[in-house]
């Protein structure tokens, strides 16, 4: 018997061991739900996934009676918009600040400091003040994300920058390289996949901040349904959105890995 | 001493020239009182223990360090306090670009050279240093590697590119950092021969740091020790290291007996 580290299952047990959990975790909610529903038959905190079903029909394949949308997609696509515009801008301001940071001394000395103590401001705490700038609409949602997520994808980007190889920014110069030439041709590219990995991370708070802003202030918004119908106590609304936001996220981020492994092959393959 | 270099130019002045140079970080003596003079056309190794200021010699050439006290004259005017491209330089690692191919690495300085803007060619101009460029990659034996990336590479054609690299836009000094250090032997012996022929055919002076002794009496035409002449066992950094040897290498190469008995760590 080999030690229990040197033990690698190969790649079908890993993906059986993988899918487990997931099924303990089924089982016990059908069980769970079951239990409730011979006690009380139309049990809401527990929906079965014939209740869920039908809720998720109506959000879905029907418009709604007030507004006539189908709720369900289009909650889909105002959170997606607010939350892909903010991380966008984000991911811009964030490489922007990081690369000439992390690159230039000169630039370094008046703004990373800076940018450290932004980063460490809770960016909750400053919701109240972006609704009282920017109102309840829109842009108070984008600018909370912008706010929570530039400040880390900055950070991350000045560390990557200053992590590049001294020697390579000694030789391109005695290449006769300018400062803005070993931005453009040296630096620039080697960021982009660090770059994707950095929005890759900072997805899940961009996600946090959006849910928390809908909840707070919005008239659409997957965040803002779930915390529509928690007053009716819905489980049947809440559970499938929950899933929903978590496939999204696990494409967003998969799709993202994927991009990054395409177009910088020499990234993932030349790291030692 | 062979001189290619009066063969050239003649320069009433060395080269290069180092006049009572002292470099110190702090309390901290590296150098002191170096006195060289170095003509074009020259290829100088330097070995020595670790510590004892190749490297941060070496830096100097290259404009990185300045000096404490003293002067380093390029062509009797102060050296450049940058890196700029009448200095090429191969290190032992990172000095290719792992996000470029063989051949955007090699012409990237054409390009920097050509386009202030985007630091890149397109069409004719491009087509133009691909040819210039792929001539001098099959010069050095990597045409078949053209279209490869650094990480494709074995660590001898990675150095390869390195020098080819450096070499493309005419560099009269190409400094040398244990550029083989990291290589097996039988790669090493290829490389010598190569850096050889390419010191004759592009008439370069080079400064090559190595830690191999033999290597530094292959290569070279001169060959510099650095150590340190006085030494103060309570305060080690007190003195500063100097070329304690200069010795002129001829053809048939024979090792001075005095220096067969000193003692080079890491050798």
């Amino acid at each position: 018997m080999k030690r229990l580290i040197n033990l690698t299952p190969s790649k079908s047990t890993r993906w059986l061991l993988g899918l487990i959990p997931f099924a303990i975790i089924l089982i016990l909610y059908l069980f769970a739900a079951d239990a409730r529903h011979i006690e009380n038959p139309s049990d809401k905190l527990l929906p079965s996934f014939m209740q869920m079903g039908t809720t998720l029909n109506t959000y879905v394949l029907e418009p709604s009676k007030r507004t006539g949308e189908y709720l369900f997609w289009s909650d889909t696509l105002s959170s997606l918009k607010r939350l892909l515009l903010g991380i966008s801008i984000a991911a811009v301001i964030g490489f922007v600040f990081g690369l000439l940071t992390g690159a230039i001394p000169t630039v370094n000395a008046p703004f990373a400091p800076l940018i450290t103590i932004i980063s460490l401001v809770p960016p909750m705490a400053l919701l109240p003040i972006l609704f009282i700038v920017f109102g309840l609409d829109e842009l108070s949602k984008v600018a909370l994300i912008v706010i929570g997520v530039a400040p880390f994808i900055a950070r991350d980007i000045q560390r990557c920058t200053q992590e590049i190889p001294q020697e390579q920014i000694i030789k391109a110069q005695t290449l006769g390289a300018s400062t803005w030439q070993i931005l453009v041709r040296i630096l620039i590219p080697q960021l982009f996949p660090r770059l994707i990995n950095a929005v890759r991370l900072s997805l899940g708070s961009g996600w946090l901040f959006l849910i928390a802003s809908e909840a707070i202030a919005a008239t659409d918004g997957l965040g803002y349904r779930i915390f529509l119908v928690r007053r009716y106590m819905s489980m049947d609304v809440i559970l499938p959105y929950v899933a929903w936001i978590t496939l999204l996220a696990f494409i967003l981020d998969w799709l993202l890995n994927k991009v990054s492994h395409k177009l910088f092959v020499w990234h993932y393959q030349g790291a030692k | 001493m062979s001189n290619i270099a009066t063969l050239t130019r003649h320069p009433t002045y060395p080269m290069l020239q180092a006049k009572n140079l002292w470099k110190k970080y702090d309390d901290n003596v590296v150098l002191e009182r170096l006195n060289i003079s170095v003509n074009t056309g020259e290829f100088i190794t330097m070995v020595g223990t670790s510590g004892c200021g190749k490297s941060t010699f070496l830096k100097m050439l290259l404009g990185m360090e300045e000096p404490t006290s003293g002067k380093l004259l390029l062509d009797n005017k102060p050296i450049p306090n940058e890196p700029d491209q009448s200095r090429g330089i191969v290190f032992q690692q990172y000095s290719v670009f792992s996000h470029l191919t063989v051949l955007e690495n090699v012409i990237l300085a054409r390009e920097f050279e050509g386009s202030a803007l985007f630091g890149k060619l397109f069409g004719n101009a491009k087509r133009k240093v691909v040819d210039e460029a792929t001539l001098l990659l099959e010069s050095v034996g990597l045409a078949t590697a053209i279209n490869r990336y650094p990480h494709e590479l074995s660590g001898g054609m990675k150095q390869r590119l390195a020098i080819t690299q450096a070499l493309i836009r005419k560099p009269r000094i190409l400094l040398l950092d244990e550029p083989f250090g990291a290589l097996d032997p039988g790669i090493r012996a290829d490389m010598h021969q190569l850096i050889l022929k390419l010191w004759r055919e592009h008439n370069l002076t080079v400064f090559m740091v190595t830690h191999d002794l033999s290597e530094g009496f292959y290569l070279g035409t001169r060959l510099w020790v650095f150590d340190k002449l006085r030494r103060d066992p309570h305060s080690p950094d007190a003195y500063g290291a100097s070329i304690t040897y200069d010795l002129p290498i001829t053809r048939n190469k024979i090792m001075p007996a005095e220096l067969q008995t000193t003692q080079l760590q890491e050798v």
